[in-house]
């Protein structure tokens, strides 16, 4: 059984222009251990899965479809069902750790309050315990520096302590949103070194979230690539990156230019993408598309192809291939 | 041989910095944004600057427009220094160079329309247009950049963040600019609509012969526009060499570094390929390190480079690094 298993969920926000569908109709599971890439731009509705997920919507957000998390459905989950699998068994970080710190707390306090809330450790026994994390982390002389403000670190090193406090009662599952968007290369780096070691030895599964192509290839071992709320094309990240079979997945690796690559060149995807408060009908791409036709007015399924490989568009694989 | 467009020597951008509780006499303290950077950069070329955050690079271009107070000799065509000129006689220069912003919707005034926008430059700088002139060349110049005629009154707020760059695109351009300096033009952009700027600014440059300064934090996208690229590190230049020198050849171990660091969006290699780790932290900038401001992370370091500070020669591939080379195999993780 998979240990998270998203099946026909869409979240709607109601808003004065009207309803905004951020997802539509998506199905997603990931197993035990497993590293999961979740691809888009701004507004595909990458980040709306997560916190669908997690019970974060934003308050005129609403939700359809089911998430079972252990074979648990946790989208109609009593608030208290839900506040305890978060933390001990889901986790989740953020883009910017700087505001997703308490600023007026010291980083002890917070890490702390996490194991005393969550496994009822006595305070001193808690900060043991963040230290060790803080120390696995490889944040220098953590016993000093656990007494600091989340001001006194720097971007990467606070993002070191984001994750530590993730992992603090050692999720099944940790779910990452852009975690190295506003860091620097080399940093990003190590942060991504660091979560790519964390993941093999606690043998987490892990979400990660990001616009990066780059980021994808290195960490994960499955991709969903998402486009206007859906999903386009879904598999193991060797055969979807080496033969794209949706034309958006295709020419998304075109416009990332390469930097191993002696020119470097990138090949632009024409148009903008879509208003989701008013979104082409049917296929999302289809306005985008070059293969778009008349039979695109109505969205295609998800179908499964070649090895645990999908991807929802009527032209024919070896089309788009080509 | 014709001068360089530009010609940049030590040019230092020097910020002053005083601490919250400062007595009024209190000395303060000296932030070297940009600390001694010299180059050329020829008519018609594009020179890619990069670095991390906090490494200069947009005081460096602002400090050449003198938009902050700066240092040391701009020479503009060979001849007229910008950092000695009268505020008229520097007004005279400024139409020739113009600048688009980052982030693409604050840079525009959210109370003018599209036309009022791209024809402010044209108000300011060619007094001796008419407003039926202005128009025609706000006009063709929207359509350059590939907006549409009808949208000329409206406000930013109703574009993308790709149209609002090709509004400040178009709004650089309008003046026919001799340089044009793009401060991280593509980088709040979508991957989608990163390719389609880009393209523009290339074909632009093509058409109207444009020098350019592009600044940049990445990578891959410095190397699909430029000619050449400078390497900037807490304010002192690393590495300049041309594009393919620099990427296939990098002779400077922070270069070596940060291109490793690159994630490649292909698998097979990704997996395969192997960072060059830079250890710790950014050094605070108020007290650089003695020496080569790399030292404290560098895997080449040694005694002698806190005592001396590398200095760049002037051949094609300016390494300033007292320990040049390729990559060593016990530098790779």
């Amino acid at each position: 059984m998979a240990l998270l298993d998203i099946d026909d969920l869409s979240v709607t926000f109601y808003t004065d222009d009207g309803p905004v569908h951020a997802v539509s109709d998506l199905d997603l599971s990931i197993d035990k251990g497993e590293t999961l890439g979740i691809v888009g731009e701004s507004g595909s509705g990458k980040s709306q899965t997560a916190f669908a997920i997690m019970g974060l919507l934003a308050g005129n957000g609403r939700t359809r479809g089911a998430v079972r998390f252990d074979g648990q459905d946790i989208l109609g989950a009593a608030p208290k069902v839900i506040n305890r699998l978060r933390a001990r068994r889901i986790a989740m970080i953020f883009q910017d750790p700087m505001t997703s710190l308490n600023p007026y707390m010291r980083i002890s306090d917070q890490m702390a309050e996490v194991l005393t809330l969550h496994e009822g450790l006595s305070k001193r026994d808690a900060v043991a315990r963040s230290v060790e994390m803080l120390d696995a982390v490889r944040i220098p002389s953590a016993r000093e520096r656990i007494s600091l403000y989340p001001h006194e670190f720097s971007g990467g090193m606070r993002q070191r302590v984001m994750i530590a406090m993730a992992l603090l009662c050692k999720p099944d599952l940790l779910i990452a949103d852009e975690p190295t968007t506003a860091l620097d290369v080399t940093v990003q780096a190590q942060i991504m070194d660091l979560l790519g070691d964390l993941q093999r030895d606690l043998g987490m599964a892990t979400i990660l979230i990001t616009h990066d192509l780059g980021v994808v290839a290195g960490f994960c071992d499955r991709v969903v690539v998402m486009y206007g709320g859906r999903v386009m094309e879904q598999g193991p990240v060797d055969p979807l990156f080496a033969r794209p079979a949706h034309p958006y997945t295709r020419g998304l690796l075109g416009a990332v230019p390469r930097v191993d690559d002696a020119d470097a060149r990138m090949v632009a995807i024409p148009g903008n993408p879509p208003d989701m408060a008013a979104p082409p009908e049917g296929c999302p791409f289809r306005p985008r598309c070059g293969f778009a036709g008349d039979d695109c007015r109505t969205m295609p399924p998800l179908v499964a192809f070649g090895e645990n490989r999908a991807r929802a568009c009527q032209r024919a694989v070896e089309r788009v291939t080509a | 041989m014709t001068a360089p467009l530009l010609s940049v020597r030590d040019l230092r951008v020097t910020f002053p910095i005083s601490r919250a509780g400062d007595m009024p006499w209190t000395p303060p303290r000296l932030l070297h944004a940009v600390n001694g950077v010299s180059f050329d950069l020829p008519h018609g070329e594009t020179l890619g600057i990069v670095g991390e955050s906090g490494c200069g690079k947009s005081s460096l271009a602002r400090g050449l427009i003198r938009m902050v107070p700066s240092s040391g000799k701009v020479l503009w065509n060979g001849d007229t220094d910008l950092l000695g000129l009268s505020p008229r006689a520097m007004l005279k220069v400024r139409a020739q160079i113009q600048m688009v912003f980052q982030d693409p919707l604050a840079s525009l005034n959210p109370r003018m329309t599209l036309g009022q926008i791209i024809g402010e430059p044209l108000r300011t700088h060619r007094p001796d247009f008419s407003a039926k002139n202005r128009r025609q060349a706000v006009a063709a110049m929207m359509e350059r950049v590939g907006l549409l005629p009808q949208m000329i009154n409206r406000y930013p707020h109703e574009f993308s963040g790709g149209q609002c760059q090709r509004i400040g695109i178009a709004r650089a351009l309008v003046i026919k600019p001799r340089l044009l300096i793009c401060d991280e033009p593509v980088s709040a952009l979508d991957v989608s609509i990163q390719a389609q700027v880009i393209d523009l600014l290339k074909d632009l440059q093509r058409e109207m012969g444009l020098t350019m300064i592009f600044i940049a934090h990445d990578l891959s996208v410095v190397k699909t526009i430029s000619d050449r690229v400078m390497v900037l590190y807490l304010g002192r230049m690393m590495e300049m060499a041309p594009k393919h020198a620099l990427y296939a050849d990098p002779q400077h171990p922070y270069t070596q570094a940060l291109l490793s660091a690159v994630p490649i969006p292909d698998p097979v290699a990704e997996r395969a390929k192997r960072v060059i780790p830079v250890e710790g932290d950014l050094p605070s900038p108020l007290a650089p390190p003695s020496g080569c401001v790399f030292r404290t992370r560098c895997p080449r370091a040694a005694p002698a480079c806190a005592k001396e500070i590398p200095q760049a020669g002037d051949e094609a591939h300016r390494v300033a690094c007292l320990f040049p080379g390729p990559v060593r195999a016990a530098e790779r993780a």
